[in-house]
């Protein structure tokens, strides 16, 4: 099998703070790769690195067979990337942010013009395309912003949060478009905070926290881990809400309830839910974060 | 979606250059707000100073003659502070990232931001002049002496810009940069722009003789209006090729540096 990502034992400190502490990455050509954690986990440090943007204290990357340090060059006409921030000219037209692309790619002027037209058609940005990306909403611009990342078809795509901060209808359309680019032999490295998107989009999941890698493995063999619900017990009068594991089953959730039921306030609640990310994270790391209180 | 996955070959450093100038021509035009205060204001200055002051530093009403080239080179300071900023801007938001993983020369976006300033600023130095003119500059420079003069702004308009791309490249923000851009313009204020040297205090005759603008205002004023030049043209080129060889190196440097900290 071919990795067009291979990452080996990866080092990055910034100062005093260790940011990766040796992490190993392998995505074979064509797959999806979603990494999931916490802001603060390592994320878009381990994209700076992938991406030439930053250079690693130890460990070796490789993107589709070269060195991530030694034959930049070579890599960057491998890869693009759309970071965390649009990064599009607001006082540019769509039309004009995937002119200029398509001329820093190496098009002629026709060339551009045929391609940033393609582009548009594909992204539904057609009844747009003339005006300034300022007038977009957040799931316009993220159209824009990934559709530059496609001007140059490069093999390996870098998509770092993708869909935060964008409503449900703009993040399932932009689930499809990254389905689609799937389905072309495009291999893509995702970060994201949501689990249903890990979920939903990746061939192998990643869970990244403080800088180490604690769990890899199919969104079903990661979901098998935790369990297939989450009891939530909370009390309002005391001001405390913990989460136990379960299968689910009425005869795990009888023995959890029964096993607690004299240890309760008698006022406590009692919620059964899908798992979500921040239970990932204390079941696959012992190590309750604060966002597990709200 | 992938039909041209033949690989393209990157762009010339010339086709990069062009792609990036074009670029921050475009965003300075629709950046209309700040097109126009980089020409009201010079002017504004100019019209304070030859009439506001004018009258109590030069009684006998010959300001304007004096004060306009260095009006004409406050001005390209004004115009190009706004580089450090654009420059900062860029720096700070995503785009640099994309750039950065494009196997192109990416600091041509500071190139494209200078040629920029420098479009600008060569526009509203002509508005200043011809605002000058209306109200009592009576240059006498040839048109040799003329063209001599406008080397001598476009020498110093790129010196300036290249240094405010510095300060843009080093500032944490784009109002950092603004702030620290601030400091450059107050050369002009310790220069022969707006008073002789000669009635300055003793100690600050020093600091005003021994920088790059007075040198450059002795220029363009001996060219278009004929007082001696002497050593200054010869200073004046030193100081900037020297500031435009630090800043470029500086550039260079601040951009490196900055890629690894983020």
């Amino acid at each position: 099998m071919t990795f067009m990502i291979e990452v080996k034992d990866l080092r990055k400190s910034f100062g005093d703070q260790q940011v990766l502490r040796g992490v190993d990455i392998a995505v074979p050509q064509g797959q999806i790769y979603a990494l999931l954690g916490p802001n603060g986990a390592g994320k878009t440090t381990l994209i700076n690195i992938l991406t030439t943007l930053v250079a690693a204290d130890g460990g070796s990357a490789r993107i589709a067979g070269y060195d991530v340090a030694a034959e930049s060059g070579k890599v960057k006409q491998s890869i693009s990337l759309t970071g965390q921030f649009a990064a599009v000219d607001e006082m540019l037209s769509a039309e004009e942010n995937l002119q200029m692309m398509c001329r820093l790619s190496g098009m002629r002027s026709a060339e551009a013009k045929r391609r940033t037209a393609e582009l548009l058609g594909q992204f539904d940005l057609i009844a747009a395309a003339g005006k300034r990306v300022k007038t977009y909403s957040g799931g316009m611009r993220r159209r824009v912003d990934l559709a530059i990342s496609l001007v140059a078809s490069r093999p390996v795509l870098f998509l770092d949060e993708p869909t935060t901060g964008l409503d449900t209808v703009s993040r399932r359309a932009l689930w499809d478009i990254i389905e689609r680019l799937k389905a072309s032999g495009m291999t893509i490295f995702l970060t994201t905070q949501y689990l249903e998107e890990a979920d939903q989009l990746a061939d192998r999941i990643g869970v990244i926290n403080g800088g180490r890698l604690v769990a890899e493995g199919t969104a079903a063999e990661l979901k098998a881990r935790i369990g297939g619900e989450v009891i939530e017990l909370t009390n309002e009068r005391e001001q405390w809400s913990r989460t136990i594991s379960t299968t689910g089953s009425a005869q795990d959730i009888g023995r959890i309830l029964n096993g607690l039921a004299a240890s309760l306030p008698p006022d406590t609640q009692v919620t059964i839910r899908r798992p979500s990310m921040d239970d990932v994270f204390i079941a696959l790391t012992q190590q309750p974060s604060e966002v597990s209180v709200s | 979606m992938n039909k041209s996955l033949s690989p393209l070959s990157p762009p010339s450093y010339a086709a990069t250059n062009a792609v990036f100038i074009r670029r921050s021509l475009t965003l300075s035009l629709r950046n209309t707000e700040s097109l126009m205060m980089s020409i009201i204001l010079p002017v504004m200055l100019m019209l304070l100073f030859t009439y506001v002051f004018g009258g109590a530093i030069a009684p006998e009403g010959d300001y304007a003659n004096y004060v306009v080239p260095g009006i004409i080179l406050l001005c390209a300071g004004y115009g190009a502070a706004t580089t450090a900023v654009d420059v900062s801007t860029d720096m700070t938001n995503g785009i640099i990232d994309r750039f950065r993983t494009m196997p192109i020369r990416s600091l041509s976006v500071v190139t494209g931001h200078v040629a920029a300033s420098l479009a600008r600023n060569l526009v509203a130095t002509g508005v200043v002049i011809g605002v000058a003119l209306l109200v009592g500059f009576r240059p006498t420079g040839s048109f040799p002496e003329w063209l001599a003069a406008l080397g001598v702004i476009v020498l110093f308009i790129l010196t300036l810009t290249w240094l405010y791309a510095a300060i843009g490249l080093v500032a944490g923000s784009p109002s950092a940069a603004s702030g620290y851009g601030f400091i450059l313009l107050f050369l002009p204020y310790l220069s022969s722009a707006f008073v002789p040297i000669e009635t300055m205090p003793h100690w600050l005759r020093g600091v005003a003789s021994h920088q790059p603008i007075t040198p450059l205002i002795e220029t363009i004023r001996g060219l278009l209006l004929g007082t001696p030049i002497g050593d200054y043209a010869w200073i004046g080129a030193a100081w900037c090729a020297g500031l435009i060889a630090i800043a470029f190196v500086w550039c260079g440097f601040a951009f490196k540096k900055r890629a690894g900290r983020r």
